[in-house]
């Protein structure tokens, strides 16, 4: 029989530390559906959810009543809509994502992830369609979350995309001003997207992945952060074995509700995502588990060391704990869902900057920072909330009690400048080579013109098999 | 199927028998039993085999639950499967 004291310290983990499967995610692969009328497409993406996630629900509730672990949510990835939606015509890609949120409300779950488009090396007309339909995509629908990937390590970062997308993130956040900006709770901007992320809001089902799949999510920052509490004072490396053995208890656990999932469901099992994914309640953040590990608060000095051996060991300790670990997402430091994080925040601790530097060691970027509404012509206009990998725009936000320009008063004396350094523009936004002054705003048209194959005419050979010459 | 009921109370006479008569009422064999007090409080872990009962599982753990309560009793039920997935490599 088991060691009875394992099961209790299983139920107290469950009891008391907030020991939950975060998501079970069901990635559909929406290829097929692709169609030149776009009603047509979405009617098609609305079956083929309702098709195969129609069981999701029941089954997820089956395995929390016979294991007594909750699953807080259940969640579908879809293809990147970009991709199934240039099929057709249509400018705005609304209808989908109206699609989508219909076919999630149907089949009862939390979000649906995927009006995604991937331009880390260049835009498609889709993609550009999608973006600049994300505003209104986001605002008309409840459950659809949106990401798009502007860079990777291989391809660098396509700063047409982070540029369009600082203005794409202020109108969704206009767009869905009266209900406070939720439009970027549910809007991410990647670099380096994993295909097979079961977490929101970035989860999308990419093209490399099967035709379905079965991906978990577990999450432990309480579990972390009691087992840390016993190693007061102890060397670095006893910490780390500690985070490692927990680590590798919770990603076991998710395994076992992957396996039963999508046997149950009949779809592959796709990966288990390790992460320490916090909510605001009191004993599940991820700062207490830095503060654990003897920082006065979160945001002070060796914050970054601290995160950096954190994602490290739990990395380690999870990978030998499933067959198959996806996305390794680490810790998620989101300022405004994390309890110790808010009260960094509020302290004056923890600024951007830091958080800044925190998303160095750390896979999740600038997460939930509210951003408060400035009277400025360009800047933070709106209550944007900027989720995961949101790198954009890292300016300081102005002084409350500062007027000033965009640098809020803090912008040295003229005399004081680095010679090197040109005047200040008097229009801000990220400059581009070859363009005079950032535009005002984005047109789809404006968009469109980047794409490369649109600007510049492909020469016609100028006589039969003279383009192949060199050959 | 092998399942784990874990009952925690404050101590008093007769818990034992309480869950003993609920659990054999069900039609569930009892397979093992570890029982301790830990700071004053009654803890108890039973292996069972839900595999002789004509039952669902959840009717099981709702009806445990639920007259668990009236006798003052925190009485769940798991599957063996989420301990032996966390503790056994």
């Amino acid at each position: 029989m088991l060691n009875t004291f394992d099961i209790l310290q299983t139920i107290d983990m469950l009891d008391h530390q907030h020991l939950d499967i975060r998501t079970v995610t069901m990635g559909i692969n929406l290829m097929d559906c692709a169609h030149p009328d776009i009603d047509e497409c979405a009617r098609r993406i609305y079956d083929k959810i309702c098709r195969l996630a129609g069981d999701l629900l029941p089954v997820c509730q089956g395995i929390e009543t016979e294991l007594g672990i909750p699953i807080v949510n259940k969640r579908i990835s879809v293809t990147p809509i970009a991709m199934v939606a240039q099929a057709s015509d249509a400018i705005d890609y609304t209808p989908v994502a109206v699609a989508l949120d219909r076919a999630a409300k149907e089949c009862g779950v939390n979000f649906i992830g995927g009006f995604s488009a991937l331009v880390q090396k260049g835009f498609t007309l889709g993609d550009a369609r999608l973006i600049e339909s994300i505003p209104r995509a986001l605002a008309e629908t409840d459950l659809v979350c949106s990401s798009v990937n502007v860079g990777s390590t291989k391809a660098g970062i396509n700063m047409d995309a982070v540029s369009a997308m600082g203005r794409i993130v202020k109108r969704t956040a206009e767009a869905t001003a009266d209900r406070g900006a939720i439009g970027c709770a549910k809007l991410v901007v990647f670099c380096n997207a994993v295909e097979d992320n079961p977490f929101m809001a970035g989860a999308f089902c990419g093209p490399g992945e099967p035709e379905c799949a079965i991906n978990v999510g577990v999450s432990g920052p309480g579990v972390v952060y009691h087992a840390l509490q016993s190693a007061k004072g102890k060397p670095f490396d006893e910490v780390a074995e500690i985070i490692k053995k927990t680590a590798f208890r919770i990603t076991r656990m998710g395994q076992l509700v992957a396996q039963k999932a999508s046997g149950r469901l009949g779809t592959p099992f796709g990966v288990v995502d390790l992460s320490l994914a916090p909510t605001p309640a009191v004993g599940d953040s991820v700062a207490r588990i830095l503060e654990e590990m003897g920082l006065a608060v979160c945001g002070t000095h060796g914050t970054t060391a601290a995160l950096a051996m954190l994602n490290d060991a739990v990395k380690k300790g999870g990978l030998m704990a499933s067959g198959r670990v996806g996305g390794l997402s680490g810790a998620f430091i989101p300022v405004s869902e994390d309890e110790g994080m808010i009260a960094a925040a509020r302290s004056g601790v923890l600024t951007l900057d830091k958080l800044e530097a925190m998303t160095c060691v750390c896979s999740v970027g600038l997460d939930m920072i509210a951003v408060p509404v400035a009277d400025h012509r360009r800047h933070h206009r709106g209550r944007g909330r900027h989720r995961h990998g949101e790198r954009q725009d890292h300016r300081r936000p102005p002084h409350p009690h500062r007027e000033g320009g965009r640098h809020g008063g803090f912008r040295r004396a003229p005399g004081l400048r680095s010679r090197h350094a040109p005047p200040p523009r008097e229009r801000g936004g990220l400059h581009r080579p070859g363009r005079t002054h950032p535009r005002a705003a984005a047109q789809p048209e404006e968009l469109i013109e980047l794409i490369p194959y649109k600007k510049h005419k492909i020469p016609e050979p100028e006589a039969p098999g003279s383009f192949y010459s060199f050959l | 199927m092998k399942a784990i009921v874990s009952v925690f109370a404050k101590d008093r006479i007769g818990i034992i028998a309480d869950v003993c008569v609920l659990i054999s009422s069900m039609q569930v064999n009892i397979l093992d039993l570890n029982q301790t007090i830990m700071d004053g409080f009654f803890t108890m872990v039973m292996l069972v085999d839900t595999s002789t009962t004509d039952k669902p599982f959840d009717e099981i753990r709702s009806a445990l639950e639920t007259e668990g309560e009236k006798l003052g009793l925190d009485i769940r039920i798991q599957r063996e499967d989420i301990f032996d997935a966390m503790h056994r490599v």
